[in-house]
């Protein structure tokens, strides 16, 4: 089960973030800061897995966007490594050519794709079509 | 495609028309961004605070200003700050008709709110309301809340609903709601235990993606209790097959993989319900081994797939020609050059090693090489797998590797795991008392904080019984090399407190037994020892006690006892002491000093502190003296429950739980009015249960807190009210909650069978791993060696028979080998999915997905996106002219595809220009990527 997905740029500041189990803000606030030291240093050549207290960490780094969701010990790694490419994908295709700073512009959005993509910590939709299908239904209503 | 292509661009143009935010909100955002230092985004932030209070208590705010401020509050919120302010006008504008509003309100809710929050009582409503809605986005809206929102106490105001809405007519809510009730099953299990078989229902569906969603709940049930769900395995199998025979719409296809997210949660399950079942087994065999032979290994997710298969058949009963298959791509793993499948491959050969134990030794330089990278993640999965292949012939070697990392790392989360593995193994396998001690010195001395005190103290009897044969010359010498290798270790500056309190344990013990060192020389060092630690009660305590007992033993054993005059002033700094404790020993080492021999000897005999450690805790002794108070008239002892209480524990369990106990308030809701709203005030007064986040199996967790605080919790009472209010169902429930549940996480391998596949697997080495052997590092090769055992000789063995069975590999990578129990296709069991026709010449008139599909433009053009998309990672190497290559080079695992690269630059043509707009466009409205940040305009993707 997915516990948070964090999205981060190098400086650490948080440009979405979504938790899928309760937590404190202030503990919100040391996971983010947590996370993003230990992905933000790490070789590009290393893995794209880190322990994280009790769970583990995914990431994926695009442009200057790190892309981190912490699942149990037990999912599979490159699995949910691949999720984050996907959901990047939609990004891509619902931005056409995704950049930063639509997402800092349009977080909100971003928020309801990704409610379309995992629902209660879990994958609910991997078609893409989908999802875009969905999201141009919303968008239409604005 | 195309198609798909501009509905994107216009998707994206309509968002892009300025970003669809006042200029207000636009400037805040860009201010925030070009923030020199935290201070001053801060500053900002708390002036954006102060406006929007302002200006949310303004009378009659134009409702699409309000929907800017909500989510101005969000991004408030992310910037780490508190809105809580305007928590409220969220959970107002969940209420408005406009279903744009409502999203936003809702989106803001679900941000904003924890499920205990006293706000969710006014969302509930409103809930019930949306689920009942004609408009289906407004449903999706509110389960999209239910999911974030709803707790154990309001499920059962909305479960008749969602329940109601998985057969709805859009999949779209069907999934949603589904998604709904495996929520609702994790936070209370007997809340939806009468709903179970929608699950089985909905694995039908005639939506891929419905079905997909159902795999997620189907998959914590299996895992609770596997017995109830075995009659789906054919189910399942057969899924799994129609996925890989790229039966599902071609929108589920990633990198060309047929819903591979898919495959991988039905391979879990699969694992599950294999684990331990022959028959299940071996329905799963064929499917398992079509995955391996059509898998891409060149793509992240076909490695995905491949990876569950591997842990699938680890898990199931094994098969050898599987186990073979898993091997070779476990090897494939090795081989890479990405960290992330060498990682995978360690993982997997962790899994394969309890069931073919050999399959380790041909990739040991692999597996040292993996030991020895900087990257600690790949190190770490390495230690767990030597942790897993130790045995006595390799502890020494991986122990010493285990404490060299120990002590090289700082984490002391890991540090205390990994020594307590190291004391586990050394404890498992020692090969001799020495070498334990040394270790133990070792995990004492850099861990010696974070193991535990029971450590200590297995260390401390062991010292004093030995190993257990009875060989008093064998002890002595152990212990005195303990001795010895204490004296040397105990002048070294800062040693933890429990590696002291042994050390001082040991000397006081055994420190002059052996007539090697004198009194005088082990009580200095005692001495020294407190006085260095003064501030450490636990070990000066440790000292004096260790002190009195060579004193004692002097004294017994005749000799005349000189107190050196260190100890003298240390015992009359402690006969002064605030710690009652210290005090204490000082007077009794004091008192012991004018005692004779006799009776010295016999307060602290020598060698006898393990005797001391029995304790009779049945107080047996005492049986002879209370028989005879009995017999002269005393009444029996009765325990203080059966004395309180003797009638309400006879026939506790089957007693109403709810009963009420007099003087007791009763706190927990009244019965949930079905349809209008519940005055669930009494909600906040209830013990709000501890977040769950780190409590690793969930159910469990929460079936404990609601057995635990129905029973204990203090209740209001309400006798005169009961009958009125009370719910006869709840109590059903209740008891269901109780149900056995079980952990299976998915690890569970089975053991026996293993030897099955043990020769097979183990006996191919890889022609190229063969070559690269000459150059590698000798001091490599004796590391492998000791650790895998494997002598060269072996080596060669094996070497020798890979020749011979090549051709015989060479065979069994034909497709047709593999599935030699099933040379026919088999019929399809039941169809479940009503996936299609079993003849194959009407599969594709009847495929009801094909209606789907239909939707597309045509499914060859369709291959053709996914086919691009794919090309994202592939694309790296080329578009180093574009200068985004670095950013992407972590994607770029498998550049082999360079023929298509042009393709996807072209494709991206129309982008580019694209972007370049929209580019010009936020640096017209004055946004600028700064030195902080100067990637905000560059494409995620490349």
């Amino acid at each position: 089960m997915i516990r948070f997905i964090l999205l981060q740029n190098r400086q650490g500041k948080t440009r979405l973030a979504k938790y899928y189990v309760p937590l404190e803000e202030s503990e919100k606030h040391k996971v983010e800061y947590e996370v993003h030291r230990l992905v933000v240093n790490r070789d590009s050549k290393f893995t794209n897995f880190v322990e994280f207290r009790t769970h583990k960490v995914i990431y994926r780094r695009y442009a200057g966007l790190f892309f981190s969701v912490c699942v149990d010990i037990t999912d599979n790694e490159l699995a949910y490594l691949e999720s984050i490419h996907l959901f990047v994908e939609i990004l891509d295709h619902f931005f056409s050519n995704v950049c930063e700073l639509d997402l800092v512009f349009n977080f909100h959005k971003v928020y309801l794709i990704l409610d379309e993509f995992i629902l209660a910590g879990e994958l609910q939709e991997t078609s893409k079509r989908a999802i875009i299908e969905r999201m141009s239904e919303l968008e239409k209503l604005d | 495609m195309e198609q798909l292509k501009t509905i994107g661009r216009e998707l994206a143009m309509g968002s892009q028309g300025g970003f669809g935010q006042s200029k207000e909100f636009l400037d805040l955002v860009k201010s925030i961004g070009e923030a020199r230092s935290k201070a001053e985004e801060d500053r900002i932030v708390l002036s954006e605070i102060d406006i929007l209070k302002r200006r949310l208590l303004e009378p009659d705010v134009p409702k699409r200003k309000m929907k800017e401020y909500i989510i101005r509050l969000v991004y408030i919120e992310m910037l780490g700050h508190d809105a809580s302010f305007g928590y409220i006008h969220a959970v107002k504008m969940t209420h408005d008709d406009n279903l744009l509003l409502k999203r936003t309100g809702y989106l803001a809710v679900t941000l904003f709110l924890n499920e205990d929050h006293d706000l969710i009582i006014l969302i509930v409503n409103t809930i019930q309301k949306d689920l009942r809605s004609d408009n289906y986005l407004v449903v999706c809206a509110a389960l999209n809340a239910i999911c974030r929102l709803i707790n154990e106490e309001t499920i059962p105001a909305v479960l008749p609903q969602v329940v109601d809405l998985l057969n709805h007519q859009k999949e779209a809510v069907r999934k949603k709601a589904i998604m709904a009730l495996h929520r609702f099953h994790r936070k209370s299990p007997s809340s939806v235990s009468h709903l179970i078989s929608n699950f089985r229902k909905r694995l039908c569906d005639n939506d891929p993606g419905v079905m997909g969603a159902t795999l997620c709940p189907l998959f914590d049930l299996i895992s609770e209790d596997v017995t109830s769900y075995k009659d789906l395995v054919s189910s399942f199998v057969s899924i799994l097959k129609q996925v890989t025979e790229r039966r599902l719409p071609k929108s589920y296809d990633y990198h060309q993989m047929p819903a591979p997210f898919i495959q991988i949660k039905l391979l879990k399950i699969m694992a599950l319900l294999g684990s331990g079942d022959k028959s299940a087994s071996e329905i799963m065999y064929m499917v398992l081994g079509d995955l391996f032979r059509k898998c891409d290994s060149s793509t992240n997710i076909g490695n995905a797939i491949l990876y569950e298969c591997i842990r699938c058949i680890s898990c199931i009963i094994p098969n050898p020609k599987l186990l073979e298959a898993a091997a070779d791509a476990i090897s494939k793993f090795l081989k890479s050059d990405s960290h992330n499948l060498k990682y995978m491959g360690i993982d997997g050969l962790g899994r394969l090693i309890k069931i073919s134990p050999d399959i380790a030794e041909q990739h040991q330089l692999a597996v040292i090489d993996c030991l020895e990278d900087p990257d600690d993640t790949l190190k770490r999965k390495t230690f767990e797998l030597l942790y897993k292949m130790t045995k006595s012939s390799n502890v020494e070697v991986i122990v010493d590797r285990m404490i060299d990392y120990m002590i090289s790392i700082n984490d002391n989360h890991y540090k205390t795991e990994i020594a307590s593995r190291c004391v586990e193994l050394a404890e498992q396998f020692a090969p001799s008392n020495q070498w334990f001690i040394q270790i133990m010195n070792k995990v004492f001395e850099h861990a010696g904080d974070l193991v535990n005190i029971k450590v200590a103290h297995n260390l401390m009897r062991l010292i004093a019984e030995g190993f257990g044969e009875d060989d008093d010359d064998a002890d002595s010498k152990l212990r005195l090399s303990a001795v010895e290798s204490y004296l040397q270790i105990i002048s070294e500056p800062k040693l933890p407190s429990l590696f002291l309190q042994v050390i001082s344990w040991v000397l006081g013990e055994y420190g002059t037994a052996d007539g090697k060192y004198s009194a005088s020389y082990i009580s200095g060092k005692l001495c020294d020892v407190a006085d260095a630690y003064s501030s450490d009660e636990t070990v000066k305590g440790y000292a004096v006690s260790a002190l009195m007992k060579i004193y004692a033993f002097e004294i017994a054993s005749g000799r005349k006892v000189d107190v050196l005059p260190e100890c003298q002033s240390l015992i009359e700094e402690l006969l002064a002491s605030h710690s009652t404790d210290l005090q204490q020993r000082a007077y009794e080492l004091q008192a012991l000093l004018a005692l004779d021999a006799r009776a010295v000897e016999s307060i602290i005999p020598l060698d006898a502190s393990c005797e001391d450690i029995e304790v009779d805790k049945d107080l047996s002794f005492l049986n002879g003296y209370i028989q005879q108070a009995i017999e002269s008239g005393a009444q029996p002892y009765i325990s203080e429950r059966e004395r309180s209480g003797m009638f309400e524990t006879t026939d506790y369990h089957s007693q109403d739980h709810h009963e009420v106990p007099s003087h007791a308030l009763r706190f927990e809701a009244y019965e949930l009015p079905k349809p209008s709203g519940p005055p669930q005030a009494s909600t906040e007064l209830v013990p709000v249960p501890e977040p769950s986040y780190y409590s690793e199996p969930h159910q469990p967790v929460s079936t404990s807190l609601v057995s635990e605080r129905e029973s204990t919790e203090i209740k209001l009472r309400l006798d005169g009210v009961k009958q009125k209010w009370g719910r006869p169902s709840y109590q059903s429930t209740t008891s269901a909650s109780s149900t056995p549940q079980q952990a299976a996480n998915g690890t569970t391998t089975h053991s026996d069978g293993g030897g099955g596949g043990a020769g097979s697997s183990s006996s191919k080495p890889r022609s190229s791993y063969e070559s690269k052997k000459p150059e590698i590092d000798p001091e490599k090769q004796r590391l492998a060696a000791s650790l895998f055992g494997g002598s060269s000789s072996s080596r060669t063995d094996r070497k020798s028979s890979s020749g011979g069975h090549k051709p015989g590999k060479g065979t069994a990578s034909k497709p047709a080998t593999i599935p030699k129990e099933n040379p026919i296709p088999v019929q399809p069991p039941p169809d479940l999915l009503d996936f299609g026709e079993p003849t194959a010449t009407t599969v594709t008139s009847t495929d009801p997905f094909k209606e789907l599909e239909g939707l597309l433009d045509s499914s060859s053009q369709d291959g053709g996106s996914t086919d691009v998309m794919g090309l994202y990672s592939d694309a790296a190497p080329v578009t180093t002219s574009t200068s985004v290559d670095s950013l992407l080079s972590e994607l770029s695992d498998s550049s082999k595809g360079n023929a298509r690269t042009y393709q996807s630059q072209a494709s991206k043509g129309p982008n580019s220009k694209e972007a370049l707009e929209k580019d010009a466009l936020v640096r017209q409205m004055g946004v600028n990527p700064t030195s902080q940040n100067p990637t905000l305009f560059k494409d995620l993707l490349g």
